[in-house]
Protein backbone atom coordinates (compact mmCIF):
# COMPACT_ATOMS: atom_id res chain seq x y z
CA UNK A 1 0.00 0.00 0.00
CA UNK A 2 1.11 3.52 -0.73
CA UNK A 3 0.71 6.66 1.38
CA UNK A 4 -1.34 6.10 4.50
CA UNK A 5 -3.30 9.06 5.79
CA UNK A 6 -4.82 8.70 9.22
CA UNK A 7 -8.59 9.08 9.16
CA UNK A 8 -10.72 10.77 11.76
CA UNK A 9 -10.20 8.49 14.73
CA UNK A 10 -12.77 8.74 17.45
CA UNK A 11 -15.60 11.19 17.83
CA UNK A 12 -15.90 14.22 20.03
CA UNK A 13 -19.71 13.97 20.23
CA UNK A 14 -21.24 11.63 22.82
CA UNK A 15 -22.92 8.52 21.42
CA UNK A 16 -26.31 9.75 22.58
CA UNK A 17 -26.03 12.49 19.94
CA UNK A 18 -24.89 10.04 17.28
CA UNK A 19 -27.97 7.77 17.14
CA UNK A 20 -30.30 8.69 14.25
CA UNK A 21 -34.06 8.50 14.93
CA UNK A 22 -35.56 5.00 14.93
CA UNK A 23 -32.18 3.25 15.29
CA UNK A 24 -30.76 1.02 18.05
CA UNK A 25 -27.05 0.38 18.69
CA UNK A 26 -25.57 -3.08 18.20
CA UNK A 27 -22.17 -4.63 18.86
CA UNK A 28 -22.87 -7.21 16.12
CA UNK A 29 -22.24 -6.75 12.42
CA UNK A 30 -25.41 -8.23 10.86
CA UNK A 31 -25.15 -9.61 7.32
CA UNK A 32 -27.96 -8.71 4.90
CA UNK A 33 -27.80 -9.93 1.34
CA UNK A 34 -29.97 -10.05 -1.77
CA UNK A 35 -28.13 -12.98 -3.31
CA UNK A 36 -25.31 -15.48 -3.04
CA UNK A 37 -21.94 -14.13 -1.94
CA UNK A 38 -19.77 -13.73 -5.05
CA UNK A 39 -16.30 -15.28 -5.00
CA UNK A 40 -13.97 -12.61 -6.37
CA UNK A 41 -10.24 -13.43 -6.20
CA UNK A 42 -8.17 -10.25 -6.01
CA UNK A 43 -6.24 -11.50 -9.08
CA UNK A 44 -9.47 -11.11 -11.10
CA UNK A 45 -10.77 -7.99 -9.34
CA UNK A 46 -11.19 -4.85 -11.39
CA UNK A 47 -12.74 -1.49 -10.59
CA UNK A 48 -14.00 0.79 -13.38
CA UNK A 49 -15.06 4.42 -13.52
CA UNK A 50 -17.54 4.80 -16.39
CA UNK A 51 -18.66 8.06 -18.00
CA UNK A 52 -22.22 9.13 -18.74
CA UNK A 53 -21.81 7.92 -22.35
CA UNK A 54 -20.80 4.43 -21.22
CA UNK A 55 -17.10 4.96 -21.91
CA UNK A 56 -14.75 3.41 -19.36
CA UNK A 57 -12.73 6.39 -18.18
CA UNK A 58 -10.39 4.62 -15.75
CA UNK A 59 -9.80 1.12 -14.47
CA UNK A 60 -7.71 -0.28 -11.65
CA UNK A 61 -6.61 -3.80 -10.85
CA UNK A 62 -5.95 -4.88 -7.26
CA UNK A 63 -2.26 -3.90 -7.36
CA UNK A 64 -2.94 -0.52 -8.94
CA UNK A 65 -5.67 0.16 -6.41
CA UNK A 66 -3.29 -0.65 -3.57
CA UNK A 67 -0.79 1.86 -4.94
CA UNK A 68 -3.29 4.72 -4.53
CA UNK A 69 -3.18 6.87 -1.35
CA UNK A 70 -4.95 5.02 1.46
CA UNK A 71 -7.07 6.46 4.28
CA UNK A 72 -8.32 4.96 7.54
CA UNK A 73 -11.79 6.31 8.34
CA UNK A 74 -13.47 5.44 11.65
CA UNK A 75 -17.20 6.03 11.29
CA UNK A 76 -20.65 5.06 12.60
CA UNK A 77 -22.82 3.07 10.19
CA UNK A 78 -26.62 2.99 10.09
CA UNK A 79 -28.65 0.19 8.46
CA UNK A 80 -32.22 0.83 7.25
CA UNK A 81 -33.23 -2.29 9.22
CA UNK A 82 -32.63 -0.03 12.26
CA UNK A 83 -29.26 -1.12 13.65
CA UNK A 84 -26.39 1.31 14.16
CA UNK A 85 -22.80 0.25 14.73
CA UNK A 86 -20.45 2.73 16.39
CA UNK A 87 -16.83 3.50 15.44
CA UNK A 88 -16.25 1.02 12.63
CA UNK A 89 -12.65 1.15 11.32
CA UNK A 90 -11.85 0.78 7.68
CA UNK A 91 -8.98 1.25 5.24
CA UNK A 92 -9.40 2.21 1.62
CA UNK A 93 -9.23 4.85 -1.08
CA UNK A 94 -11.22 8.08 -1.01
CA UNK A 95 -13.58 8.42 -3.99
CA UNK A 96 -12.04 11.90 -4.40
CA UNK A 97 -8.81 10.17 -5.46
CA UNK A 98 -10.62 8.06 -8.06
CA UNK A 99 -12.38 11.10 -9.53
CA UNK A 100 -9.37 13.43 -9.41
CA UNK A 101 -9.08 15.40 -12.64
CA UNK A 102 -12.26 13.94 -14.15
CA UNK A 103 -14.22 16.69 -15.91
CA UNK A 104 -17.88 15.76 -15.77
CA UNK A 105 -21.32 17.35 -15.71
CA UNK A 106 -22.77 14.23 -14.05
CA UNK A 107 -25.25 14.83 -11.24
CA UNK A 108 -25.47 11.26 -9.92
CA UNK A 109 -23.59 7.99 -9.78
CA UNK A 110 -24.68 4.36 -9.97
CA UNK A 111 -22.49 2.13 -7.84
CA UNK A 112 -22.29 -1.29 -9.52
CA UNK A 113 -21.29 -4.57 -7.94
CA UNK A 114 -20.20 -8.08 -8.78
CA UNK A 115 -23.39 -10.16 -8.60
CA UNK A 116 -25.52 -7.42 -10.15
CA UNK A 117 -26.36 -5.18 -7.17
CA UNK A 118 -26.66 -1.44 -7.86
CA UNK A 119 -27.39 1.68 -5.81
CA UNK A 120 -27.74 5.31 -6.84
CA UNK A 121 -26.24 8.36 -5.13
CA UNK A 122 -25.76 12.05 -5.89
CA UNK A 123 -22.18 12.63 -7.08
CA UNK A 124 -21.82 15.32 -4.39
CA UNK A 125 -22.32 12.67 -1.70
CA UNK A 126 -19.31 10.71 -2.92
CA UNK A 127 -16.90 13.65 -2.96
CA UNK A 128 -15.43 15.96 -0.34
CA UNK A 129 -14.03 13.19 1.89
CA UNK A 130 -17.44 11.55 2.48
CA UNK A 131 -16.98 8.21 0.68
CA UNK A 132 -14.37 5.49 0.18
CA UNK A 133 -13.78 2.18 -1.56
CA UNK A 134 -12.63 0.08 1.40
CA UNK A 135 -10.84 -3.28 1.47
CA UNK A 136 -9.99 -3.61 5.17
CA UNK A 137 -12.25 -3.79 8.24
CA UNK A 138 -10.93 -3.74 11.79
CA UNK A 139 -7.39 -4.27 10.52
CA UNK A 140 -8.18 -7.39 8.50
CA UNK A 141 -9.08 -8.00 4.83
CA UNK A 142 -12.80 -7.30 4.37
CA UNK A 143 -14.60 -10.68 4.59
CA UNK A 144 -16.70 -11.69 1.56
CA UNK A 145 -19.95 -11.65 3.54
CA UNK A 146 -19.35 -7.98 4.33
CA UNK A 147 -18.51 -7.13 0.72
CA UNK A 148 -14.89 -8.15 0.27
CA UNK A 149 -12.61 -7.83 -1.48
CA UNK A 150 -13.87 -4.23 -1.65
CA UNK A 151 -17.05 -2.29 -0.92
CA UNK A 152 -18.26 1.26 -1.12
CA UNK A 153 -18.44 3.11 2.22
CA UNK A 154 -20.78 6.11 2.43
CA UNK A 155 -21.44 6.31 6.17
CA UNK A 156 -23.68 9.40 6.17
CA UNK A 157 -26.37 7.50 4.24
CA UNK A 158 -28.21 4.26 5.13
CA UNK A 159 -25.85 1.35 4.68
CA UNK A 160 -27.63 -0.16 1.63
CA UNK A 161 -25.94 2.70 -0.25
CA UNK A 162 -22.52 1.29 0.74
CA UNK A 163 -22.57 -1.35 -1.99
CA UNK A 164 -20.83 -4.64 -1.21
CA UNK A 165 -18.55 -6.27 -3.83
CA UNK A 166 -18.32 -2.98 -5.69
CA UNK A 167 -16.98 -3.23 -9.24
CA UNK A 168 -17.32 0.34 -10.38
CA UNK A 169 -18.97 3.74 -10.40
CA UNK A 170 -21.03 4.82 -13.41
CA UNK A 171 -21.60 8.56 -13.83
CA UNK A 172 -25.20 9.57 -14.60
CA UNK A 173 -26.79 12.69 -16.10
CA UNK A 174 -29.88 12.14 -13.96
CA UNK A 175 -30.91 10.11 -10.95
CA UNK A 176 -31.96 6.50 -11.59
CA UNK A 177 -33.18 3.95 -9.02
CA UNK A 178 -30.82 1.14 -8.08
CA UNK A 179 -31.64 -2.36 -6.77
CA UNK A 180 -33.56 -1.49 -3.58
CA UNK A 181 -34.62 1.96 -4.72
CA UNK A 182 -36.60 0.33 -7.57
CA UNK A 183 -38.79 -1.52 -5.06
CA UNK A 184 -39.74 1.41 -2.89
CA UNK A 185 -36.66 2.33 -0.90
CA UNK A 186 -35.76 6.00 -0.71
CA UNK A 187 -33.72 7.49 -3.56
CA UNK A 188 -31.39 9.33 -1.12
CA UNK A 189 -31.56 7.52 2.26
CA UNK A 190 -30.55 10.06 4.93
CA UNK A 191 -30.73 8.29 8.32
CA UNK A 192 -31.06 11.61 10.18
CA UNK A 193 -34.31 12.29 8.30
CA UNK A 194 -35.45 8.63 8.37
CA UNK A 195 -35.56 8.50 4.59
CA UNK A 196 -36.29 4.76 4.47
CA UNK A 197 -39.11 4.60 1.89
CA UNK A 198 -40.29 6.60 -1.08
CA UNK A 199 -43.06 8.16 1.02
CA UNK A 200 -40.70 9.33 3.82
CA UNK B 1 -53.33 2.21 -36.83
CA UNK B 2 -52.42 3.54 -33.39
CA UNK B 3 -52.70 0.95 -30.67
CA UNK B 4 -54.21 2.46 -27.54
CA UNK B 5 -53.01 1.27 -24.17
CA UNK B 6 -55.50 0.38 -21.48
CA UNK B 7 -55.92 1.87 -18.01
CA UNK B 8 -53.98 -0.16 -15.45
CA UNK B 9 -57.18 -0.61 -13.47
CA UNK B 10 -58.12 -3.37 -15.91
CA UNK B 11 -55.40 -5.54 -14.29
CA UNK B 12 -57.42 -5.85 -11.10
CA UNK B 13 -59.65 -8.57 -12.57
CA UNK B 14 -56.98 -10.80 -14.14
CA UNK B 15 -54.59 -10.45 -11.21
CA UNK B 16 -57.24 -11.21 -8.61
CA UNK B 17 -57.42 -14.68 -10.12
CA UNK B 18 -53.66 -15.13 -9.88
CA UNK B 19 -53.26 -13.87 -6.35
CA UNK B 20 -56.24 -15.79 -5.05
CA UNK B 21 -54.45 -19.10 -5.58
CA UNK B 22 -51.78 -20.69 -3.43
CA UNK B 23 -48.70 -19.41 -5.25
CA UNK B 24 -45.87 -21.76 -4.35
CA UNK B 25 -46.84 -24.42 -6.91
CA UNK B 26 -46.58 -21.90 -9.75
CA UNK B 27 -44.01 -22.93 -12.36
CA UNK B 28 -41.54 -20.75 -14.18
CA UNK B 29 -38.90 -21.29 -16.83
CA UNK B 30 -35.81 -19.20 -16.13
CA UNK B 31 -35.09 -16.98 -19.16
CA UNK B 32 -31.35 -17.22 -18.45
CA UNK B 33 -30.68 -20.93 -17.89
CA UNK B 34 -34.03 -22.44 -19.04
CA UNK B 35 -34.48 -24.40 -15.82
CA UNK B 36 -38.15 -24.95 -14.95
CA UNK B 37 -38.81 -24.65 -11.23
CA UNK B 38 -41.70 -23.97 -8.92
CA UNK B 39 -41.93 -20.89 -6.72
CA UNK B 40 -41.28 -23.16 -3.78
CA UNK B 41 -37.93 -24.16 -5.31
CA UNK B 42 -36.61 -20.62 -5.76
CA UNK B 43 -33.72 -19.51 -3.58
CA UNK B 44 -34.97 -16.67 -1.40
CA UNK B 45 -32.79 -14.00 0.25
CA UNK B 46 -34.16 -11.63 2.86
CA UNK B 47 -36.68 -10.76 4.18
CA UNK B 48 -34.91 -7.48 5.09
CA UNK B 49 -34.55 -5.02 3.54
CA UNK B 50 -36.57 -6.93 0.93
CA UNK B 51 -37.17 -10.41 -0.48
CA UNK B 52 -35.13 -11.46 -3.51
CA UNK B 53 -36.09 -14.82 -5.04
CA UNK B 54 -33.62 -16.35 -7.47
CA UNK B 55 -33.50 -19.26 -9.93
CA UNK B 56 -32.13 -22.33 -8.15
CA UNK B 57 -30.02 -23.13 -11.23
CA UNK B 58 -28.29 -19.87 -12.13
CA UNK B 59 -29.24 -17.33 -9.41
CA UNK B 60 -30.90 -14.96 -11.89
CA UNK B 61 -33.60 -12.91 -10.16
CA UNK B 62 -37.15 -14.28 -10.47
CA UNK B 63 -38.97 -11.78 -8.28
CA UNK B 64 -38.40 -9.07 -5.70
CA UNK B 65 -40.79 -7.97 -2.97
CA UNK B 66 -40.31 -5.14 -0.49
CA UNK B 67 -42.80 -4.38 2.25
CA UNK B 68 -43.02 -0.75 3.37
CA UNK B 69 -45.44 0.69 5.94
CA UNK B 70 -47.77 2.05 3.27
CA UNK B 71 -47.10 -0.15 0.25
CA UNK B 72 -45.96 -3.52 -0.98
CA UNK B 73 -43.60 -3.30 -3.98
CA UNK B 74 -43.47 -6.36 -6.23
CA UNK B 75 -41.24 -6.85 -9.26
CA UNK B 76 -42.04 -9.91 -11.35
CA UNK B 77 -39.42 -9.96 -14.10
CA UNK B 78 -39.80 -8.84 -17.69
CA UNK B 79 -41.21 -10.25 -20.91
CA UNK B 80 -39.71 -13.69 -20.29
CA UNK B 81 -39.93 -15.77 -17.15
CA UNK B 82 -43.71 -15.70 -16.73
CA UNK B 83 -45.16 -17.56 -13.77
CA UNK B 84 -47.62 -20.33 -14.63
CA UNK B 85 -50.26 -20.81 -11.93
CA UNK B 86 -52.04 -24.16 -12.19
CA UNK B 87 -55.80 -23.72 -11.81
CA UNK B 88 -58.23 -26.13 -10.27
CA UNK B 89 -60.47 -27.84 -12.84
Amino acid sequence: MNTLSPGFHGHTRPRSDRLPPGQYPTEQFPVLSAGPTPDIPTSAWEFALTGTDGERLRTWDWTGFGDLPQEEPTVDIHCVTRWTKWDTSWCGVSVDVLLEGVDTSASHVMAESYGGYTTNLPLADLTGGKAWIVHTFDGLPLPPEHGGPARLLVPHLYFWKSAKWVSGLRLLDRDEPGFWESVGYHMYGDPWHEQRNRSD
Amino acid sequence: MVVQHLDGNMLAGPLSEVFAVEPTTALRRCPHCRLVSSLAQLHVYGPRPGITARCPGCSAIALRLARHPDALWLQLGGVEGAFRFPLAE
